[in-house]
């Protein structure tokens, strides 16, 4: 039996561990005292307001993102192309905002959360649609379609919709100042991370609350079952996907209305993968993909100051990741093993 | 090679609070074909487990000829010629008979030299009563075969002393004579000794010279079979207890068809058609019993039925409607299915007993006022009301299911399914792996909805079951229907000569 306690207790054990091998490498490869390096890392994240309004910042496309593993594990599916349906929200919600840019503010970026948020959702849905009609391997297809995503958005910001005067870095045309989305009233913090919280609470309240969220359960927990009682498993699948995807979409649709103003190749900086690592340290439960992905961006915040402070590679902070997904999924086999002897067969 | 005896003397073993054995002695003669008998839980397992080495006994002595041993791992109990037949098959399916013979050897060289592994094989079978082709991979033969050459493997490996659990359960009724007479044969002979675990009295009064009897962990006693008729052993298998339940069915003729199963073809998992052009009608008010040995489609037609698998052509109709398995359609003909092993088959195991017993009826009031909105208090309070109604033992409406015993687990399935008194129930092997009561209350439960008025397709490997409580018998074979008789004046004969496709 899986106790509260140890959907705790694992993930925090795996951080932990994550964090003694990462000191170790601190301290025998880059010769850093790795005490020092911590107490600068959580002062980069969470040690002043500058660095919460940073970290809040780099959390919010993350949860989106998360969202996009989160909801097909429910059923049992691990999909992990979150990267290539931001880009292609992000895309999709610049050529949209670019199109209808002379409309209402409020229109044009409804505009672009809907283009964002319906090709993001196809994107997954694909991957969903091909394991379900023709037995293809979603976390396989899913990866793929993310260097499909990447490279079609390379072609598009260097044909179609390039705007002729981005030289060095090809872009499409700004969607225009009037039509950015602003910042949390009195903070830096874009109102994208409200957005991702909002998506996570409903999503919350779907699972625990509605009959479609119930039958989502039983099919993660039983596809034969589920099939018995008639459910449409393929429908639900679609579902979750299209959900899952539609929510990095709009993370790709915040990252172009919030950030950069125009699409080009910063959407495809990690984010997306990132959220992998966020669902599976919160175990894929929506509310806790919230403080896990502020965690996470605080490690990705406090990455300019070891850079700058200890002089570590910027890529320090993105080996530490790495070593915490591991060490999760290496941890997924001491569920039931914590404190109860194995049972006696 | 002369058959040894083996006593085993005063064995307890408890796991957690549970007495799984409690004191028992058995003595096993040399070249004995002694029988185990008990219901589901009675220790027989545990008890030959414990002396083969599996787990360590509380308490307990060994004696092989008369010489005191120690077994504290299966190895040992192989070097000293004690083997164990499973009733399922153990040998590699995709490996020749051959290479799953020399490989499970105690020792392997490192390289093989299969020509003269293959005379020596060759050899030895020459000399054994019954022989399997070496060439073919196992998955190819028949059960009757694999059993055989399972059977043989414990030859090869020079054991003397056999433990056969439940040997016959996947077998033909002609499968399982000509295994065991060969075997009886071979006890006759001194040189084995043989001890079978099994439920069916027909093949301890045929085979066994003696009989022990498990009760609850304790034992009951040893008789020659000669001085037991099929009542005494009944019970001391089953002690004071009512024996069993009396199948009610009251006499009716049945109604309307419900269940028409028109010219269906299933393809299994790899492809190959398992079900055939099988046409089949179901009538409210009668139980159609299809009997068969596993594996020659009934699973995957079940399946069809309960909507996990599709249908390469033909179809299916319920109360005349086209049915595609599709949620409405269930929720309007009311359609129930208790398959076996239902925490493997019809449940959720890391979700509650109130949820698992809300999966036919979450998405309908009260549950569900609107179908979209669940509410999970009218949910516990239909699921405190079933519990109770069907004596679930559980901590509670809101334990893990997967925490209940397999009595428990199917009364609660039967609970869901049986509780909205539904017009057709398809069931398969609903008794599978449960003891004595749980299985006569599943049973009766089974003609209870018969008797008001629904249509009953039973599917069951077990033919005492079929025989019980079918109105219709139909036999299975290799896809398609071997043979239609009514339950009254059915002929066993026949049933098992159609169930090995003759």
């Amino acid at each position: 039996m899986t106790t509260t306690l140890e959907r705790v207790a694992v993930p925090v054990l795996a951080l932990l561990a994550s964090a003694l091998l990462f000191g170790l490498l601190l301290a025998l490869y880059a010769k850093v005292d790795p005490l020092e390096a911590f107490a600068l890392m959580y002062q980069g994240a969470f040690g002043s307001w500058f660095s919460w309004q940073n970290t809040l910042t780099r959390a919010a496309p993350l949860i989106l993102t998360a969202l996009c593993t989160a909801l097909p594990a429910r059923l049992g599916l691990v999909i992990i192309g979150n990267e290539g349906a931001l880009v292609a929200g992000g895309v999709a919600a610049a050529a949209a905002g670019v199109a209808v840019s002379g409309a209402p503010s409020l229109v044009v970026q409804i505009m672009m959360a809907l283009a964002a948020m319906i090709i993001g959702g196809l994107w997954i849905a694909l991957a969903g649609g091909l394991r379900q009609w023709r037995g293809v391997n979603e976390t396989i297809s899913s990866l793929l379609l993310t260097y499909i995503a990447i490279a079609l958005m390379n072609h598009f910001v260097e044909g179609p919709l390039r705007d002729p005067s981005s030289l060095n870095k090809p872009s499409t045309h700004p969607i225009g100042d009037t039509n950015m989305i602003g910042t949390i009233s009195g903070t830096d913090v874009h109102w994208g991370l409200v957005f991702g919280i909002v998506a996570c609470v409903a999503i919350y309240v779907f699972q625990r609350f509605t009959t479609w969220g119930f039958a989502m359960e039983v099919i993660g927990g039983n596809p034969k079952t589920a099939r018995m009682m008639g459910l449409n498993v393929d429908r639900y699948v679609l579902l979750a996907c299209g959900a899952g995807g539609a929510a990095a979409g709009l993370a790709g649709m915040i990252e172009v209305a919030a950030v950069h103003g125009r699409a080009n190749a910063s959407l495809a900086v990690g984010y997306g993968y990132s959220g992998i690592l966020v669902s599976f340290l919160a175990r894929h439960h929506p509310i806790a993909i919230v403080p896990v992905a502020i965690l996470l961006g605080g490690i990705g915040a406090s990455g300019g100051l070891l850079q700058r402070r200890l002089d570590l590679p910027d890529a320090a902070v993105v080996v530490l990741q790495g070593i915490i997904f591991v060490a999760i999924l290496a941890s997924e086999t001491l569920y039931g093993r914590l404190w109860k002897p194995k049972a006696v067969a | 090679m002369s058959a040894p005896s083996l006593e085993l003397i005063g064995f307890s073993k408890r796991f957690g609070t549970l007495a799984a054995l409690d004191d028992v002695s058995v003595k096993i003669q040399a070249g004995a074909f002694h029988a185990l008998l008990g219901e589901n839980g009675a220790g027989k397992s545990t008890l030959v487990k414990c002396a083969m080495g599996y787990y360590g006994a509380d308490a307990g002595e060994i004696l092989l000829n008369g010489r005191q041993i120690t077994i504290d791992h299966p190895r040992q109990a192989h070097e000293l010629g004690l083997g164990m037949v499973y009733q399922h098959f153990t040998l590699v399916p995709n490996m020749t008979v051959l290479e799953n013979f020399v490989l499970s050897r105690e020792h392997v060289p490192a390289v093989i030299d299969w020509a003269s592994e293959r005379k020596l094989l060759k050899e030895f079978f020459s000399t054994t009563p019954f022989a399997v082709p070496l060439d073919t991979p196992v998955a190819d033969l028949a059960a009757g075969q694999k059993q055989k050459g399972e059977i043989l493997r414990q030859l090869y490996l020079k054991r003397n002393l056999l433990i056969l659990d439940e040997p016959t359960s996947v077998l033909t009724p002609d499968e399982a004579d000509e295994v065991l007479t060969t075997l009886k044969k071979l006890t006759q002979d001194k040189s084995l000794t043989i001890v079978v675990i099994t439920h069916k009295f027909r093949e301890v009064n045929a085979f066994c010279d003696t009989v022990t009897v498990l009760r609850r962990g304790k034992l009951v006693g040893t008789r020659p079979t000669a001085e037991l008729d099929n009542d005494a052993m009944a019970e001391m298998m089953v002690g004071q207890r009512e024996a069993r339940a009396v199948v009610e069915r009251d006499q009716r003729d049945p109604g309307e068809p419900v269940l028409q199963v028109e010219a269906l073809s299933v393809a299994d998992n790899v492809g190959q058609l398992a079900v055939e052009d099988l046409s089949l009608e179901v009538r409210a008010g009668e139980i159609v019993g299809v009997a068969g040995v596993s594996g020659n489609g009934q699973r995957e037609l079940v399946e069809t039925l309960a909507g996990q698998r599709h249908a390469r052509s033909g179809g299916m109709k319920v109360h005349g409607e086209r049915y595609t398995a599709t949620r409405p359609e269930m929720i309007r003909h009311k359609i129930a299915c208790l398959p076996e092993e239902p925490l493997r088959n019809a449940c959720v195991a890391e979700m509650s007993v109130a949820e698992n017993m809300a999966l036919r009826s979450f998405d309908q009031p009260p549950s569900s006022p609107d179908g979209i909105r669940l509410r999970r208090a009218p949910m516990r309070d239909m699921a405190r009301r079933l519990i109770e109604a069907y004596r679930v033992k559980t901590p509670g409406p809101d334990a893990a299911i997967k925490g209940l015993s397999g009595g428990n687990v199917q009364r609660a399935v039967l609970a869901r399914e049986l509780s909205s008194e539904g017009d057709l129930l398809i069931v398969a092997n609903p008794c599978f792996g449960l003891d004595f009561a749980a299985v006569a209350e599943i049973r009766a439960r089974i003609v209870q909805a018969r008797n008001r008025g629904a249509a009953v397709l039973l599917v069951s490997e077990d033919l005492d079951e079929i025989l019980q409580l079918s109105d219709r018998i139909v036999v299975m074979f290799d896809g398609k229907l071997a043979l239609q008789t009514p339950g009254a004046s059915a002929d066993v004969g026949s049933i098992g000569r159609a169930m090995a496709g003759h």
